[in-house]
Formats: C-alpha cells, sequence, structure tokens
C-alpha cells in the first residue's frame, strides 16, 4: 500500500466516523491534561524541597538559664564548650556554613516576630538560649548532626525544621499521587475509548477489510489504515493537552506566582518535559489500544 | 492447480462431515463448474480452497501451497494467487467503479503508474469503459457483477473462485457473466465456479463436477446440470 492511497484511506475514515473521533480526541486530551497535571504537580512539589531544603538550618541550641535537658545540669553553656562546638560543627563534612546567634540577635528576632503580642513584653535576653544556626550541604544528613551533638555537655536541644516540613511535604506527596492517580485512570478511560472506536470503525468498515482480505491484502495493511487513525487521534489530543498546560504554566507565572511570593514554582523545563512523556504515554496506550483490538476484529 | 486428497471437512458440533473423503484434481487452464444442491458442501470446497476454513482430515494443494504447512501470515500470498466472485458483488458502495477496481491494485502496493494502466484496460475487458466515474448503485447487477469479475482479475490471479455470479441476474445478463469468464479462461486462468443454473453448465459444455452430502458423486469433462436436468 502506497503512502498516498494510505492517507486518503485514513482521512475518509476519520472524516466518516467524526464524531467519534471529536470524542476520542477530547478524551485524549483531557486525560492526558489531567495525567500533566499529576507530572506538573510532581515538578512543583520537587521545586518546593528544593526551595525550601535550600532554605532551612539546624539549629543547635546552647545550654541557658532557663534549659532543663540533663546536658545542662552544669548550668549555662561556657565559652570554651561554645568555641569547642563551633570547631566541630565547622569541621563537619555535611555542614556548608554555620552562624552563631547570641542571646541579643534571639531577643531582636523574638520582639520582631512577636511586636504585636503582650508575651514580648514578658521575655528578657537572658532568657532566650544562644545557638549556632547550621546550614547543611545535602539537607536530608540532618542525622549526622544529631547524633554528633545531642547529648553533649553545653548543647540542650538540636532541633531541624525539616521534621515540620517533612508533615507538610508528606501532604502534597500525597497529593501529587492523587492527581497522578486520576490521570493514569483518565488515560486508562481513553485507552478504551480508543478500543472500542476503533472496533466500531473496523465494523463499519467490514465491507472494505473484506475485500482487502480476499484480494490477499497482509493483515498488516488491513490494520494499518486503523492504527494510524487512532495513533492521529492521539496526537491530535496530544497537541491540546500540551496547549492546556502551557496556559497552565503561563496563569500561574502571571497571576498565582506574584501572590505567593513563599515559594518557587515548576519551571518551563517541566513543561516541555511533561509533554514529552504525555507525547509517548499518547502513542503507546494508542497504539498498543489498537493492536490488541484490531488483532481481535480484523483477523486474516 | 488445485488437488484435493482425502479431504474431510466436519465443522464444529456436528456430527455429518460438510466433505468427506473428497480426491480431485484441477488443472491449470481448466474451466470447472462446481454443482450440487444446497448443504451438498460447495461452500465448504470453496472455502476450503481460500483458507477460510481448514479440512479436518486430508491434504489440500492450491496454486503449488500445501495449505496444510501454510503459515498464518503467508495466507495473503495465497490470496493473491486466487481472484473470488460472489453472488452479492460486493462492490464498496462509495467508491466508484474505476476505485472499486484500483482497490485490489491499491491494498497490493501497486504505483500510481501501473493503476493508471490497469484500471482502463479491465474496464474496456469488462465493457464498461464509459462507465468508470459510475457509482455501483448507478449501474445495472449484471455491470456491478462484471466490475467484481475485473477487481477480481486485475491482479492476474492464477485462479479464479466464482461463487454463483449469476444467482442474482437475468438469464440474458448471466451470458454476459459467462462470456466474460469464458474469455478470462481462455487467457490461462483456471475458473472455478459454483452454481445452480442449470442452463449455463448445459451450454457451456465444461468439467463438472457434482457434490451430494458431501460427497463427489459425478466428475465428467464435458458435462451437464444433472441427468435428469
Amino acid at each position: 500500500m502506497r503512502a498516498g492511497f494510505l492517507f486518503k484511506e485514513v482521512r475518509i475514515g476519520l472524516r466518516r466516523n467524526l464524531t467519534m473521533t471529536f470524542a476520542v480526541v477530547v478524551t485524549v486530551a483531557i486525560s492526558l491534561s489531567l495525567l500533566g497535571i499529576g507530572l506538573l504537580s510532581n515538578a512543583q512539589v520537587n521545586a518546593m524541597k528544593d526551595y525550601w531544603y535550600d532554605k532551612i538550618e539546624v539549629s543547635v541550641f546552647l545550654c541557658g538559664t532557663l534549659s532543663e535537658s540533663p546536658t545542662c545540669a552544669n548550668g549555662v553553656v561556657s565559652p570554651d564548650q561554645r568555641a569547642a562546638i563551633k570547631t566541630d560543627l565547622e569541621a563537619l563534612s555535611v555542614v556548608d556554613s554555620v552562624f552563631y546567634e547570641s542571646q541579643t540577635e534571639a531577643f531582636t528576632r523574638f520582639k520582631e516576630r512577636f511586636k504585636n503580642s503582650a508575651i514580648a513584653q514578658n521575655v528578657t535576653a537572658d532568657q532566650l538560649p544562644e545557638s549556632f544556626r547550621v546550614k547543611l550541604k545535602d539537607p536530608t544528613q540532618f542525622d549526622v548532626v544529631v547524633s554528633a551533638f545531642s547529648g553533649r555537655p553545653g548543647v540542650d536541644i538540636v532541633q531541624d525544621q525539616r521534621t515540620i516540613l517533612e508533615k507538610f511535604f508528606k501532604l502534597l506527596d500525597v497529593l501529587r499521587n492523587g492527581a497522578l492517580l486520576v490521570g493514569l485512570f483518565s488515560v486508562l478511560t481513553a485507552a478504551l475509548l480508543i478500543s472500542n472506536t476503533l472496533r466500531i470503525a473496523a465494523f463499519n468498515r467490514r465491507r472494505e477489510t473484506g475485500v482487502m482480505k480476499l484480494v490477499g491484502a497482509s493483515s498488516w495493511s488491513i490494520q494499518l489504515p486503523f492504527l494510524l487513525e487512532g495513533v492521529f487521534s492521539a496526537i491530535l489530543g496530544w497537541v491540546f493537552a500540551t496547549g492546556l498546560l502551557s496556559g497552565l504554566k503561563y496563569v500561574i507565572d502571571q497571576k498565582v506566582a506574584p501572590l505567593l511570593t513563599f515559594t518557587k514554582f515548576f519551571a518551563w523545563d517541566q513543561v516541555w518535559i511533561s509533554s514529552a512523556i504525555l507525547l509517548g504515554v499518547g502513542l503507546f496506550v494508542s497504539i498498543l489500544a489498537s493492536l490488541i483490538t484490531l488483532r481481535r476484529y480484523l483477523k486474516v | 492447480m488445485i488437488r484435493f486428497e482425502n479431504v474431510t471437512k466436519v465443522y464444529q458440533g456436528q456430527e455429518r462431515p460438510a466433505l468427506e473423503g473428497v480426491n480431485l484434481e484441477i488443472t491449470k487452464g481448466e474451466f470447472v463448474f462446481l454443482v450440487g444442491k444446497s448443504g451438498s458442501g460447495k461452500s465448504t470446497f470453496l472455502r476450503l480452497i481460500l483458507r477460510e476454513e481448514r479440512p479436518t482430515s486430508g491434504i489440500i494443494h492450491v496454486a503449488g501451497k500445501d495449505l496444510g504447512s501454510l503459515a498464518t501470515h503467508k495466507v495473503p500470498e495465497l490470496r493473491r494467487q486466487v481472484g473470488t466472485v460472489f453472488q452479492d458483488f460486493r462492490l464498496l458502495p462509495n467508491k466508484t467503479i474505476s476505485e472499486n477496481i484500483a482497490f485490489s491494485l491499491h491494498v497490493l502496493g501497486y504505483s500510481q503508474k501501473e493503476i493508471n494502466r490497469e484500471v482502463p484496460e479491465m474496464l474496456e475487458l469488462v465493457g464498461l469503459e464509459d462507465k468508470g466515474d459510475r457509482l455501483p448503485s448507478e449501474i445495472s447487477g449484471g455491470e456491478q457483477q462484471r466490475v467484481a469479475i475485473a477487481r477480481a482479475y486485475v491482479t492476474k490471479p492464477a485462479i479464479i473462485i466464482a461463487d454463483e455470479p449469476t444467482g442474482n441476474l437475468d438469464p440474458e445478463l448471466s451470458v454476459g457473466i459467462m462470456k466474460l469468464l469464458d474469455r478470462i479462461n481462455r487467457e490461462g486462468t483456471t475458473v472455478l465456479m459454483a452454481t445452480h443454473d442449470s442452463g449455463i453448465v448445459d451450454q457451456m459444455r465444461k468439467r463438472v463436477i457434482e457434490l451430494d452430502n458431501g460427497h463427489v458423486i459425478r466428475d465428467q469433462v464435458r458435462g451437464v446440470y444433472g441427468y435428469t436436468g
């Protein structure tokens, strides 16, 4: 079968079954968009993790007047202890930088944070602990700092902001998994619709396929026009899905990002990567659905 | 060209064989009528040749191929050797006469140049050179059957199988169809025609194979439709 004749047959097939073609294109567009939104929410969670994990610190609080932990039994941290802790912290390979916060600085920050609250009036500088704010090269290496410094004389507690963030990210992970799951199910739906559409198309064109079989067309050349119709619909749906995701990115950049300055958003790269994945999924699913259906309904 | 060796076919769920112990050979260039009552096994015989069915036992050779050992993906090759014509024409209603004939060539991958040469030649052979642009619904039944023959013959198969090709046609139109098949036969193509039309069989005086109840009960070189007419 020559390409010219093949494409003419495909065009006739798509046009004759126009309402079904439309339904398949729309379904593929919607399902790939949903899957794309799942992929982009994954990218968004990763972007937020990068952004936040980069900002978070491990705080090593030193013993102060109010400290109650056993390591503070000897009272307030001594200058020698403080210097030794700083040296040891800086010597750790996982540590990027160490910043010392004195009681006065902690007090200033405290007042700043609670400036409209009555609590600020009842707190004095010497009630607040001094601390080392430690930035890690890799935020997941938090355990190294905990095991090295908690329980050490002069250290009250080691606190990681990551544990607080982790709860938040766990929630985001659940939402992302949900979005991916919805996307996958709708892609499955699209596959079933493609399969059923081709079944109807094969039935509608049983005269043609019957004649093709009679004159000795190979089963491959009998199936190819149907296969291409499925693939064409999938590609058209993918184009719409990519347009939709690009629109989403545009709206986020224009309207959402200026309002939510506390986080970063996924980059355009992620839109293109997701789009490429969607093309792969769309082609794979439509070809697979077509082949399985056609093998059954267009037997030689 | 076609050889049956002790072929028996029993359809699943049926006790009586549709064909039983059939031995016969049709050589290249023959014109053979296949006659018999409905249910005598004619259709099964034709379906076995096209490998739409497989025999329960026995060996079938068609166009040099042993159908028993023919792989499924080689079946299209067999069908390119065997042109088929049916009682109900089976033309594509949305395509013109020319397109219907060209369809065979298109699906087998002929070039447009070859198609442009072959199709008018076929139209001329079947006497429809001025009706190539009509749709099947715009021509008579006899003309439609001639188009169907042209479509079967345009790929130059070694064998033409015609299943009741005149079954839907008036006697005077049937004559035209028979002349056409005869002409194709004279050009070297083996023709096997299943029919109920005693007039045609008696007139043509070709080889007649009669089936009854799945058995070959008569094989005459210059036969007529039936002993009793």
